[in-house]
């Protein structure tokens, strides 16, 4: 048997040589153009990073290849973003030009750093999953070649973050970025009693429901679902799979802003509903394209100098966000679940 | 055999982002599970849905965790992908690496699966996506034998993650890459053989930055402040505003609790030290001048995650600040008590954030011996609705 409980291989034995000299001992950085950084040690010696975006989704040639340019250029270290970009890491100035060329030549894309949009966090989707309600690296492709000139610019007021699920599930980081696409469906779970039973387990089953839609069927020896209650999460389907919820006729993609992580200014914020629905339309979802680069475009034109979507939001107020956007303001925008109250406008101060 | 195409995942080679198609037919030269998943998303995006079966368990000798079963729901079209594991590998802390090991990996997933991987999942694992049930105990041999361990899954923990500290970033607050490193190794068997109501977190970040968004996406976020003042370089400030920043507009306004004032006169930038939230903006704007202060640890915040079920939360405080020094044993005592009670008090599949909503603060607090301080709340409780303990109450009338 193999040796276990090793963990992960030591990231000491990973560190280039002049990270390991200034360990803890940077000064500061400063951005010498899109997508490359300089760090500055207290020592002097100075770190030049590469910002390079990726499909995430890679195949091992892409693998091998980025290692064959960080062993020319960056005497073999390379490391990987919190959102799936590669960093090439070079301690020689002469070699930034070089690689900067031959990662042209190969068609990299080198951006991603400061007032820049950033890779998009996203999931599996049809690739992999079994409870999506769309496809991931599809949507991500063709929203990223349409916002790219934001990738290799930092022309942005702010950082950019946007992600994607391809379920309510929200693997990832959808619930607190700028913009989030979500899939989500609209019909209630298909029961197929003759298998529930031996499947599933009936209790969890019910406890996996966040409005208490399902109860006991004890006749058929399985559940039912009061379709009123049911708002399609598919959390059930993820715990027992004779409850089917994918439908391709109704399956699609929400919208949400105005989410943020960084403390920087305003606290966190978690991304909020503009958009209920678009359908899918594989293999570009034109649709969701669109919507998304409507928002991006507004936002440049409104917001101030540093101001994150959900800042911008938030200063402007959500009605006029949805008149700037020309966006329907629907029942479905208004939050009935358990924490609804707090989100209406107690208030008599808003914008006509 | 004819060759089957994929007209609509071929549009998706067209525009400047680098395409995932791309990568899927390198793959599929070599390989015919790659080929067959090409194939299958193909047939996807003409059906607009998705063709896996529900679940799958499978795993290797020693492990509940680590490996997530896959399998297609069309195994006679697309028989290579009749069974398509994916296998989690546990990332280095930061995702450094030296290009050896990462071939190592390529070496080792060329021979035993479909040479298509994810650089990297959102928990921070490489994601090597699709094997079959036969090739998973080898795969595993050959990854430990390469120094290799697996990842988590399930309802144990998962893997950590961190942001990339102080291997190259001027603000981390203490070693978020010796820390991650520490925690997997100190709690291997809390990984590996998943034993909890639900699935547990940590994300370490070195600053309120957060680049790895510990606070929205760990059930424990570990987040690196100090306790002393801003370090302020007058001559980098002069600097800045010699080189035309507006240093009262884009910084001291934008400053959330004003604690910051620029004297046009002296051009000097002065900070009221007990009024600032360490928010970073300041130093973010202006790198060269400002600094976090030098008394540094780390806020310790509880209960992020997704939707599900009872809607998404992000960690809240519950140490407003821990020393992060090695061996970390105050907050390895602390994760024991919070894992201790949450273990026993946990329903199945409820996050300890979940659990916490339920049972409320002052019981979570009490059982793990934590002092409530006004740094836990954005706000007092508005309803009078207040539970006391029995001895904090005197025997009277109604006891």
């Amino acid at each position: 048997m193999s040796r276990t409980d090793l963990g992960p291989p030591d990231y000491r034995e990973m560190l280039p040589p002049i990270i390991k000299e200034n360990y803890g001992q940077w000064q500061y950085h400063e951005y010498v153009q899109p997508g490359v950084m300089k760090h500055v040690s207290e020592s002097g010696a100075e770190l030049f990073t590469i910002r390079v975006g990726s499909p995430r989704l890679v195949s091992l040639d892409f693998i091998r290849e980025i290692c064959d340019l960080a062993d020319t250029y960056c005497d073999g270290y390379l490391r990987f973003t919190s959102r799936h970009n590669v960093e090439f890491l070079l301690s020689k100035e002469e070699n930034v030009q070089p690689l900067l060329d031959a990662l042209k030549l190969k068609g990299y894309p080198v951006g991603g750093i400061g007032n820049a949009m950033s890779s998009m966090v996203h999931t599996q989707g049809w690739i992999h999953c079994h409870t999506p309600a769309t496809d991931a690296s599809g949507i991500v492709k063709a929203v990223m070649d349409d916002l790219f000139e934001h990738f290799t610019h930092m022309d942005l007021p702010a950082r950019l973050r946007v992600a994607l699920a391809c379920c309510l599930n929200m693997c990832g980081a959808v619930h607190c970025s700028d913009i989030a696409i979500l899939g989500i469906h609209r019909t209630v779970p298909r029961i197929n009693h003759d298998r529930l039973s031996k499947v599933c387990e009936i209790p969890t089953v019910i406890a996996s429901c966040p409005t208490a839609a399902i109860k006991p069927d004890p006749q058929k020896k399985s559940v039912k679902i009061n379709e009123e209650k049911c708002m399609y999460c598919g959390n059930c389907f993820t715990m027992c799979p004779a409850m089917e919820i994918m439908d391709p006729v109704n399956d699609g993609i929400a919208i949400l802003v105005g989410g943020k992580v960084s403390n920087a200014r305003t606290g966190p914020m978690f991304s909020r509903l503009a958009i209920p629905f678009l359908p899918n339309n594989p293999p570009r979802w034109p649709e969701v394209v669109d919507a998304v680069h409507k928002i991006v475009e507004v936002w440049i034109a409104d917001a101030q100098t540093g101001e994150r979507v959900g800042e911008w939001i938030n200063r402007i107020g959500w009605e006029r966000f949805f008149d700037r956007t020309g966006i329907p303001f629907t029942d479905k925008h208004i939050d009935d679940y358990i924490f609804s109250v707090p989100t209406f406008r107690s208030t008599t101060n808003f914008k006509w | 055999m004819e060759d089957k195409k994929t007209p609509l995942l071929d549009q998706l080679e067209q525009g400047p982002w680098p395409s995932f198609v791309t990568e899927m037919k390198k793959a599929a030269e070599k390989d015919d599970s790659a080929k067959d998943l090409l194939l299958q998303l193909e047939q996807s995006y003409v059906d607009k849905k998705g063709h896996w079966k529900h679940g799958g368990i499978v795993g290797v000798r020693g492990y509940g965790a680590g490996v997530i079963g896959r399998y297609s729901d069309s195994p006679e079209e697309f028989p290579h992908v009749a069974e398509f594991h994916t296998v989690r590998v546990n990332q280095p802390s930061g995702w450094f690496y030296n290009t050896a090991t990462l071939r190592k990996l390529c070496d080792i997933w060329e021979k035993r699966g479909s040479g298509l991987t994810n650089l990297h999942g959102s928990t921070g694992d490489v994601i090597l996506l699709g094997t079959k049930t036969d090739q998973l105990q080898p795969t595993f041999d050959e990854l430990s034998d390469a120094g290799f361990d697996l990842g988590g899954s399930g309802s144990g923990l998962r893997t950590p993650s961190c942001c990339c500290g102080p291997a190259r970033c001027e603000w981390s607050c203490f070693d978020t890459l010796d820390l991650c490193n520490d925690l997997t190794h100190t709690f291997q068997n809390q990984m590996h053989r998943p034993m909890w109501p639900y699935k547990f977190k940590f994300k370490i970040s070195g600053c309120p930055n957060d680049c790895v968004a510990s606070i929205a996406r760990a059930d424990l976020s570990i987040i690196g402040t100090w306790r002393d003042s801003l370090r302020i370089d007058q001559e980098q400030v002069k600097e800045y505003a010699r080189s035309g920043m507006d240093i009262r507009g884009e910084v001291c306004e934008k400053c959330p609790t004003k604690a910051l004032k620029f004297d046009e006169k002296a051009q000097e930038l002065q900070v009221k030290v007990e009024d600032c939230t360490r928010c970073m903006h300041c130093i973010n704007r202006m790198p060269k001048a400002i600094r976090p202060g030098v008394d540094k640890g780390a806020t310790i915040l509880i209960g992020g995650k997704a939707t599900i079920l009872r809607s998404a939360f992000l960690s809240w405080v519950i140490v407003p600040f821990m020393k992060m020094e090695p061996p970390y044993q105050e907050l390895k005592d602390l994760i024991d008590k919070i894992w201790e009670w949450w273990d026993e008090n946990g329903k199945t599949r409820e996050r300890v954030g979940e659990l916490i909503y339920r049972l409320g603060m002052g019981n979570f607090l009490r059982a793990v011996g934590l002092p409530p301080v006004p740094q836990m709340v954005r706000e007092p409780r508005a309803n009078p609705y207040i539970f006391w303990q029995a001895n904090e109450v005197e025997r009277g009338e109604g006891k």
